[in-house]
């Protein structure tokens, strides 16, 4: 097997690597150089919350386990895919997760975005994966916040317990923290993304 | 990419993100964050927050096998069908709905036409055609629909409505959108319930238009 790569290049000496969260760092070794060890240690972290995640949205554990594996696969087939810019691991995973859980239950596939065509998407710059990480941070921060009631209803919402509808009435439910919390994050993304799409 | 000003509600891009809208709605939602970064960033946002859920979900124990089994299926290539890809004016997910083939229009009447991309007890999906100028059959509605623009453009009571725009109607908006001046106006509309026209087509027909 050819020796991995390095993973940053020398400009991206901003964002030292050990500032990025360890599910980051694991995440773009497997996609940078198909690193199993990496991969292991993220089935570690994953798998078993995985697991836990969807049975709590009522698979049994052999059905549960059975996600589990194919989640885990998409997550080395699709590796690069990963955009840390864009995405958390965990946001990632999940949406993988859910997609997959969807697929299971109804007759037709989830349907998707069209993708984004990146021009340089595996020369990130590290300051904003830094960014994006913190602002994940204070996220967590603001849901451990949450009062019981409040939290378990979001739970509830990413679990996919509640209709559109059951949102929309659901008041307590603090969308609008989701959305500051991460504005500063996305704004700088979407004057990115923006360039992206000219016809 | 053109102005958009009329986005997804909020509840709808997080029920989108958690996977609990209606297969129809889906496809509007999917084709407007292909047009619109804006949205396309708070999906970003809720998945974001989804992976907050999921990292702070316990732990269940594992098969003993579970972890050997996946690390022996890696070398396995696994060939991914390749992404649905838009064609024209019509994003990829409208071009997955419709299979990758050129919609087939049926005429309504009046030069306004439609093709139906998914009719169910779930709702229905249909590309609509509405010459300038001409006004879409005044409809209430049953339940929700989501008309979203890809050429052209619409007014209503509510407001104007360009390439990207989405409009969402409730229950109590009896509204009679025009299409605007310049290329005729193709829009993406769904609904959950079957509509129910109040002018132009009586009622006993609609199960033959189905619309
Ligand atoms: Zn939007």
């Amino acid at each position: 097997m050819a020796p991995p790569r390095p993973l940053r290049k020398e400009k991206d000496a901003v964002a030292p690597e050990r500032d990025l969260s360890e599910q980051t760092r694991l995440m773009l070794a497997v996609r940078d150089s198909c690193d199993r060890q990496a991969f292991a240690r993220l089935f570690d972290f994953y798998a078993p919350r995985l697991k836990g995640f969807v049975m709590r949205g009522g698979a049994d554990a052999a059905q549960a386990e059975e996600i589990v594996q194919d989640v885990m696969l998409t997550i080395w087939r699709k590796a690069d895919q990963f955009d840390p810019t864009r995405a958390q691991v965990s946001g990632w995973i999940y949406q993988i997760t859910r997609n997959r859980q969807i697929d299971m239950i109804r007759r037709v596939s989830r349907a998707m975005p069209e993708e984004l065509k990146h021009e340089d998407e595996h020369d990130p710059d590290p300051g904003q994966i830094l960014a994006l990480e913190q602002e994940t941070g204070k996220l967590k921060q603001a849901l451990g916040k949450l009062k019981p009631e409040q939290r378990q209803m979001i739970e509830k919402a990413y679990l996919g317990e509640l209709t559109h509808q059951e949102i929309h009435a659901e008041t307590g439910l603090p969308l609008g923290t989701i959305k500051s919390r991460i504005r500063l994050g996305l704004e700088r993304l979407r004057h990115e993304l923006k360039g992206l799409r000219e016809p | 990419m053109s102005k958009i000003h009329h986005h997804i509600p909020e509840p709808m891009l997080a029920a989108y993100a958690a996977g609990t809208l209606p297969h129809v709605f889906e496809v509007v939602v999917a084709t407007h964050i292909s047009l619109c970064a804006q949205c396309r960033a708070g999906l970003e946002a809720h998945e974001t927050a989804g992976g907050v859920v999921l990292e702070a979900t316990n732990a269940a124990a594992l098969s003993d096998d579970l972890k050997a089994d996946v690390l022996a299926l890696l070398d396995i290539d696994m060939p991914e069908p390749p992404a649905p890809k838009g064609s024209g004016i019509f994003p990829a997910p409208v071009m997955a709905a419709l299979k990758n083939r050129p919609p087939r229009w049926k005429s309504l009447g009046f030069g306004v036409r439609q093709s139906i991309l998914e009719h169910g007890s779930e709702g229905s999906l249909r590309l609509l055609h509405i010459p300038p100028g001409r006004a879409v059959p005044d409809h209430g509605h049953n339940g929700i629909e989501m008309t979203l623009v890809l050429q052209g453009s619409f007014a209503d009571e509510t407001g104007a409505f360009g390439v990207g725009d989405l409009e969402v109607a409730g229950d109590e908006l009896e509204h009679t959108p025009i299409a605007g001046e310049g290329e005729p106006c193709i829009c993406l509309a769904a609904t959950d319930a079957p509509l129910r026209f109040t002018t132009m087509i009586p009622r006993l027909l609609q199960p033959l238009f189905r619309i």
